[in-house]
């Protein structure tokens, strides 16, 4: 597609995006957990008609307004950065990204920022019905405006749903609920939303707890902590449950992101799981990669044969077989992949150069092949490897990738066991004399924060060097402007988010110290 | 296949109504920024400076939604003109992208304890959105037609022809009369709103008076900006080959030759007079009302002008050849289609927006009514 890159706007935009979705991501999974808990407690308030629900309520809610903001001004750069900085992108492919954002904006967006004003400033003005039903729906509002921007993402992990038009140079949708339901869509859409349930757990949790340390607000503490106990261990569960059903996800459709994930280079039957390692370099390459290999592991042997491919003995290939290709297990090498993202690139190109020649005929010819179950299925899916230089360059950053993945899966059980704890602890009544528990509940707030971003750093980085697998690299997809350009707002955007950051934690935490009571004065 | 032509042209129409409608919409909700752009001359008192951002602090998520819905609808329908002006207007898009990040927190945190960086920094965001917002979006949207420097290679990707990638724009006087127009009409429906919303006599008086002096560059830039636009040259796409080249007096032929987007302009203009003029003549309150419609109806009117009968909606200045219109920057039919089917929950969405609205603003802001509340800004 572009022939001359500039690496330096390359790595800049990258940044640039990287920077907005990292800041993006510490604020938008408590907006999600936060807004479901709070709908819980008020329907609490409602049914009981207790009062001390209702400043229950009331005190988290205004943690959420804090929270809330920042998140959406946030979000609204990385949709314009789209344009902004991957112009080629959306161009090639705006015709099915595209739709998913305005769908966003249509039905979620409004749903949310109608309610969010009834939330806040509704309740001596509506019924408490009413009020009820705009928290609800600002909880909902938020899930769903999570669905749209993640439909969109995995449809980047896994393009469905669309064919090649020669005509317009780009990727046109010709089934929408083929993007919609796409499986790593649903896996991704129940995996984030309830890390976000969790993380806002985590964080109600946590906050009680340093009330119980501090001996105050004992009737707000138990009540949330019984609340983020019981809504945190299910979310939990289910974070545990879609974390593994999009593993499976990913071993079938970037199986080199799941090979790098797993620090396995070379394929084989009975392969291990491991649940945690060290990684060392090695003195072997691979094309002009350096091999890594375990200094140190804990591994459950067969395992992972078993999770990807239902028993002991199933095949998992490692990232040399998708390299060099491996005949007898049916894995295509990266050359010949290359080979043939080359001929549909030649295709195109002599299409293009028919049109401007105006080459009735050659168009004509043209226009058959492309839409051809043949031609799609065997050349243009590999479209991307024309853009590739050395069959390795698929191979994303090792390191990366298994370091992320595997201390996400931990801190994932470790969530399991805090929850569980909490919740016995609550029962037996001894949570408030048990400062250990509570010293660990508090100082665990920032791990799910930290669990999150891991697992974006193994979707992104994971999946590089495409933006779109198979289909496009991220180089191919930047906006020709100047890299200075790039710094500049880079700079910038850090400035600012880093102020927007400091003063959201400064305030919180002074909002926290001050306490519910003070709300209601 | 004849249909299928048709259907496309169809919903290409459609979907640049949609896009003007939210487009619109925006200017009119901008009467937020309008109001931010004046805390620091308004009031006459800390307490009317409370009322002020509150009462557009309750209604800020409804401009920024739009905005966020405008960008997302024009991706959707028209994605050529997103990744052709965004991606080469950089600069342009991110200065009103800072702008908008920057008012989206001010609210929620310049009065609340432990913040460290003082109100009054705050408030300098909310003036900076106040009065950078509505005026680089105005001189972005003057682009549609007074054109751009870009041109586009056969897989349609941009090349910006200058190095300030966007920022010459405002080197056009023309692009500048649109920003300032659009900057001083936000002032006035932000003054209008307050009039209506908030209960302080003093506060009206003043307000009305600002009134006035807002007024009287609206009416300057925006006649300006409208008779540069009717005598100026614009460009035409060829129907059949799609060829594009200058036609003069373009938009007053497009105005002329499509009698019900002129009867919707002239309409809207009397209406944002009307509403002016009733509020200064006449003391009313509900002038936001007639001049908020009239602002949906004139900018909705100049969209118009700028796509349809045949325009280019976003010309290029360097190669005219790459000027965009409704036709060859549009989504494919399916998905046209399938946002069309998307589209239709538009209505709903509409009632509940005016069901919660009435809900919240059935009483009139006051010192009580922002206490009583719990949530003030």
């Amino acid at each position: 597609m572009i022939e001359n890159v500039d690496m330096t706007l390359v790595d800049w935009s990258r940044a640039q995006f990287a920077l907005t979705a990292i800041y993006h991501w510490l604020f938008v999974p408590l907006t999600l957990g936060l807004s479901f808990i709070l709908a819980i407690m008020e329907t609490i308030y409602v049914k009981t008609g207790k009062e001390e629900w209702k400043l229950i309520t009331r005190f988290w809610m205004t943690l959420f307004g804090i929270n809330f903001a920042i998140g959406i001004a946030t979000g609204i750069i990385l949709e314009f950065e789209f344009g902004t900085n991957w112009s080629n992108y959306s161009w090639f492919v705006g015709d099915i990204f595209g739709a998913p954002l305005a769908i966003e904006g249509i039905l979620a967006f409004f749903l949310e920022s109608t309610f969010v004003a009834v939330m806040f400033f509704g309740w001596n003005k509506v019924s408490r019905k009413f009020h009820l039903v705009s928290t609800w729906l600002v909880a909902i509002g938020a899930s769903l405006s999570a669905l749209w921007i993640l439909v969109a993402n995995a449809w980047m992990q896994n393009p469905v749903g669309m064919t090649f038009n020669p005509e317009t140079a780009r990727n046109e949708m010709v089934n929408f609920w083929a993007i919609l339901f796409n499986q790593v869509a649903v896996d991704k859409f129940l995996h984030t939303i309830s890390s976000g349930f969790l993380l806002a757990s985590m964080f109600v949790l946590g906050i009680s707890s340093w009330f119980l340390i501090r001996k105050r607000e004992e009737f707000l503490a138990k009540r949330s902590i019984l609340i983020a106990g019981i809504f945190g261990l299910l979310s939990s569960l289910m974070v545990a449950y879609t974390g593994d059903e999009s593993a499976r996800n990913v071993s079938k459709v970037q199986p080199v992101k799941f090979a790098a994930m797993e620090a396995l280079y070379e394929g084989k039957s009975n392969a291990g799981l491991t649940a945690f390692g060290v990684l060392k370099n090695t003195d072997k390459k691979l094309g002009e990669k350096t091999v890594k290999e375990f200094a140190f592991k804990i591994q459950i042997p067969g395992l992972l044969s078993v999770l990807t491919g239902g028993d002991k003995d199933a095949y998992v290939p490692g990232l040399a077989d998708h390299i060099s290709g491996n005949a007898q297990k049916g894995i295509m090498s990266v050359p010949e992949k290359m080979q043939r993202g080359g001929f549909a690139k030649t295709i195109l190109k002599a299409y293009q150069r028919a049109r401007m020649l105006n080459e009735t005929e050659q168009i004509k010819n043209i226009n058959g092949v492309f839409p051809g179950k043949e031609f799609q299925e065997n050349y243009f899916r590999y479209f991307g490897y024309s853009s590739i230089n050395k069959p390795e360059d698929v191979i994303p950053s090792v390191s990366a990738s298994f370091y992320s993945f595997h201390l996400m899966v931990i801190l994932g059980f470790l969530f399991i066991l805090i929850f569980v704890m909490a919740i016995y602890l609550l029962f037996k009544g001894t949570i408030a004399d048990n400062k250990w528990f509570l010293w660990i509940a508090l100082l665990s707030i920032p791990l799910p924060y930290l669990a999150g971003e891991l697992g974006w750093i193994l979707t992104e980085v994971g999946r590089q060097p495409w933006i779109i697998q198979n289909l496009m690299t991220v180089p191919n997809a930047v906006s020709h402007i100047s890299s200075a350009s790039v710094i500049t707002t880079f700079i910038l955007f850090a400035v600012l988010f880093t102020v927007l950051l400091i003063s959201e934690i400064s305030i919180m935490v002074k909002q926290i110290k001050t306490g519910p009571k003070h709300q209601e004065d | 296949m004849m249909t299928i032509m048709i259907s496309h042209l169809l919903l290409q129409h459609y979907w640049w109504i949609i896009v003007s409608l939210l487009g619109s919409l925006l200017v009119f909700l901008m009467f937020v920024q309008g109001g931010q752009s004046l805390i620091f001359t308004l009031p006459g008192n800390d307490l009317q400076k409370t009322l002020i951002v509150n009462a557009m602090g309750r209604k800020w998520e409804f401009t920024f939604t739009t905005l966020v819905t405008f960008g997302g609808a024009f991706f959707a329908s028209f994605p050529l003109f997103y990744s052709t002006s965004f991606g080469g207007a950089y600069w342009v898009w991110i200065a009103i992208l800072f702008s908008f990040t920057i008012q989206a927190i001010a609210y929620e945190f310049r009065s609340k304890p432990g913040n460290v960086f003082g109100k009054t920094t705050f408030d300098i965001f909310l003036f900076l959105n106040g009065s950078l917002g509505p005026f680089l979006i105005g001189t972005a949207v003057a682009t549609f037609f007074t054109g751009a420097m870009f041109s586009l290679n056969m897989e349609h990707q941009v090349k910006w022809a200058t190095p300030w990638y966007g920022l010459e724009a405002l080197s056009n006087i023309r692009n500048l009369a649109l920003g300032f127009a659009v900057l001083f009409l936000a002032r006035i429906n932000g003054l209008l709103y307050i009039i209506n919303t908030i209960d302080d006599e003093s506060l009206n008086k003043r307000s009305v008076k600002r009134l006035v002096f807002n007024s009287i560059p609206f009416l300057v830039f925006f006649l300006f900006f409208v008779v540069s636009l009717l005598i100026s040259k614009g460009f035409d796409a060829d129907p059949q080959t799609g060829i594009i080249s200058a036609e003069k007096y373009k938009y007053l032929h497009n105005f002329l030759q499509m009698p019900v987007v002129l009867i919707i302009f002239l309409g809207g203009v009397l209406s944002v007079l009307y509403g002016i003029g009733v509020t200064i003549f006449k003391g009313s309150f509900k002038g936001i009302w007639f001049t908020g419609t009239g602002t949906v109806l004139t900018v909705f009117s100049l969209f118009l002008i700028a796509g349809f009968n045949g325009t280019s909606f976003y010309p290029s200045l360097y190669e005219p050849q790459s000027s965009l219109t409704i036709i060859n920057a549009s989504s494919s039919l399916f998905t046209l289609k399938t946002m069309m089917y998307v589209s239709f929950i538009i209505p709903f969405i509409i009632v509940y927006i005016w069901y919660a609205w009435k809900a919240i603003n059935n009483t009139k802001i006051t010192e009580d009514e922002m206490k009583s509340d719990g949530h003030k800004y």
